[in-house]
């Protein structure tokens, strides 16, 4: 059996998937990848379905060692690089580990959140339907905890199947403002209130996990007091507590709370929001649910595309190649066909 | 009366129905009738509906059904829905009061002129009603409290409490699932673990079950709390 040992990660590296769905009603949240396009890209890379679960990394990478046989692997995401057995390693490309090879995850460089798949994903015990880990509830993961040096992630498949791969795409979306559906609770606030949420520039807070993250930024005025009965809560929800100052909820957030919530990130915006750093500036723009369900729509097919999207990693395409086209770093891609030239 | 729910959107992917804003039986049960209605038969593109206190949040999927199907179909079934009260189960739930498992008890009961005998016989008399599990895994909100012995909370929360410990905070009381933060009051103590991730069943309280506190001597804890480590209930189902 293929396993994948951790040699060292950071504090928050933790296995996600889509999500634990249908126990909220318990109190359980669903938690999930942050940013679905990265982990749905990595598993592309790897022939495994959008929702496979991988490891999800936050700000700091980690160090593996592959044991038992070779494995497909892929990383993706917040600009991580990688090098394998100390050589540099394209990120948004199949990177094919041999038994005992060593990879080493850089940290996050334009992002917060990178996602290690590996092929046919990890022979681990769903709880309650998912791989997700959650602190709070005590479930998913390894061991219902964050991964940690020493720890052995038994991998499904035990010889690679299908040729190495690269992805020369960029998630859709644009990248202004964070676009926003008002409510449930905009009522709870002063118009004033509002035309701020909407014209002001807020920054990102050091104050940011997978349960949420703080803005700072002018405070929000309520015009009818701060506490509702709690009610249900969804990802990208922006509750505004007495301070004034709006918290985004995000994966790992409560199931129910008692703050109004202004206004709801769009689902097709959620993993470009979870990107942002702490220090970065954010604005938010109201659209209509017909643009939001437009764009959430544009979202599925392209995740639905990214397997036709791969493109063979050429046997003469050495890392030197990759990095030399400028590859590895980011999104940006010199290796895809290039568009016929009609003007000559 | 006829009850006309608000829609509150919740972003692309989900909505509340809201039947009102207060913490009601009636409006509850209109909930969780509602609820289990959209269960028994799920329009198509339904994910996850999360019953809480006097409102439902329905998470769908945007690119099969929308807000303006759901709606119209939601403003349907709500018509004429009859709130589904008391229909849950009803648990015994052991209880060790005062000493170190309610270390509120005493001060608590001073507050409101009463011995602490007194303040449990008060407590223990009720049936409560679980509005809704939420805040953790298991939490449950518990409605029913005599307003006699409603308290409003600390001042200063603790960071914290342990679990199984039986609150009290304002009018509302609750069972603690695990070890948590909270400003409510500790009357006492119940062995029975409401969430346990490795037994089956992993939640034995929803949302519209009712809870009835017996009041048990220190010397059956050790035991007690056994059982429910090993996987056993605790709680005794008293209807079904």
């Amino acid at each position: 059996m293929t396993n994948l040992v951790v040699k060292n990660c950071g504090p928050m590296t933790s296995l996600q998937d889509w999500g634990r769905i249908g126990y909220q009603r318990f109190g359980v949240s669903p938690s999930g990848a942050m940013d679905r396009r990265c982990l749905a890209m990595a598993n592309a890379l790897v022939g495994n379905a959008p929702e496979v679960a991988a490891i999800e990394f936050m700000n700091l990478g980690g160090s593996f060692t592959c044991e038992g046989g070779d494995l497909h692997v892929a990383l993706v995401g917040a600009g991580c690089t990688a090098t394998l057995n100390d050589s540099p390693a394209a990120a948004n490309t199949t990177i094919v580990l041999k038994d005992g090879d060593t990879l080493q995850v850089g940290h996050a460089r334009t992002g917060t959140f990178a996602y290690l798949a590996v092929a046919g994903g990890f022979r681990i015990e769903p709880q309650l339907g998912s791989l997700s880990f959650h602190p709070r509830s005590r479930l998913g993961g390894l061991n219902n905890a964050p991964l940690k040096a020493g720890d052995r992630l038994p991998c499904r498949q035990d010889a690679p199947q299908g040729a190495p791969m690269h992805l020369p795409v960029e998630p859709p979306g644009e990248q202004g403002p964070i676009r926003v559906i008002m409510g449930p609770q905009d009522d709870y606030f002063t118009p004033e209130a509002i035309d701020t949420f909407l014209s002001a520039e807020f920054t990102i807070s050091p104050q940011a996990d997978r349960m949420g993250f703080q803005l700072n930024g002018p405070q929000l005025h309520h015009a009818k007091g701060f506490n509702i009965v709690s009610d249900g809560i969804v990802d990208g929800h922006i509750q505004v507590p007495g301070s004034g100052l709006p918290i985004v909820l995000m994966r790992d957030r409560q199931t129910a709370g008692g703050y109004p919530k202004i206004a709801t990130i769009i689902s097709a915006d959620l993993g470009r929001f979870a990107q942002m750093r702490p220090g970065a500036p954010v604005r938010f723009r109201a659209v209509s649910r017909d643009e939001a369900v437009a764009a959430a729509r544009q979202m599925k097919e392209w995740m639905a595309e990214l397997p036709s999207a791969l493109v063979p990693l050429r046997f003469d395409l050495t890392t030197e190649h990759l990095l030399s086209t400028n590859l590895i770093g980011g999104m940006v891609d010199a290796l895809a066909p290039k568009a016929p030239d009609h003007t000559t | 009366m006829v009850l006309t729910p608000r829609f509150l959107p919740c972003g692309d992917s989900a909505l509340t129905v809201e039947f009102g804003s207060a913490i009601d039986p009636d409006l509850n049960g209109k909930v969780l009738a509602l609820d289990a209605l959209l269960r028994a038969s799920p329009p198509a593109g339904l994910i996850e509906t999360v019953p809480t206190y006097r409102s439902l949040t329905l998470q769908f999927d945007p690119t099969v059904t929308d807000y303006d199907a759901l709606t119209r179909l939601l403003e349907g079934a709500s018509n004429g829905l009859q709130p589904e009260n008391a229909t849950g189960t009803r648990w015994r739930v052991p209880v060790v009061y005062g000493g170190e498992f309610g270390i509120d008890l005493e001060d608590v009961a001073e507050r409101h002129g009463l011995t602490p005998s007194q303040l449990v016989e008060i407590h223990a008399s009720a049936v409560y009603r679980i509005y809704m599990i939420g805040f953790l895994p298991g939490f449950a909100y518990l409605g029913g409290l005599d307003p006699r012995i409603a308290t409003s909370r600390r001042t200063q929360p603790r960071l914290k409490v342990p679990s199984g410990s039986i609150m009290i905070g304002g009018e509302q009381a609750g069972i603690v699932p695990m070890e948590m933060p909270s400003g409510w009051h500790l009357l006492g103590r119940t062995p029975v673990l409401s969430y346990a991730p490795e037994r089956d069943p992993v939640f034995l309280f929803a949302a519209g079950d009712e809870i009835v506190f017996e009041p048990i001597d220190a010397a059956r804890w050790t035991t007690l709390e056994r059982a429910a480590l090993a996987g056993e209930p605790v709680a005794e189902r008293v209807r079904a």
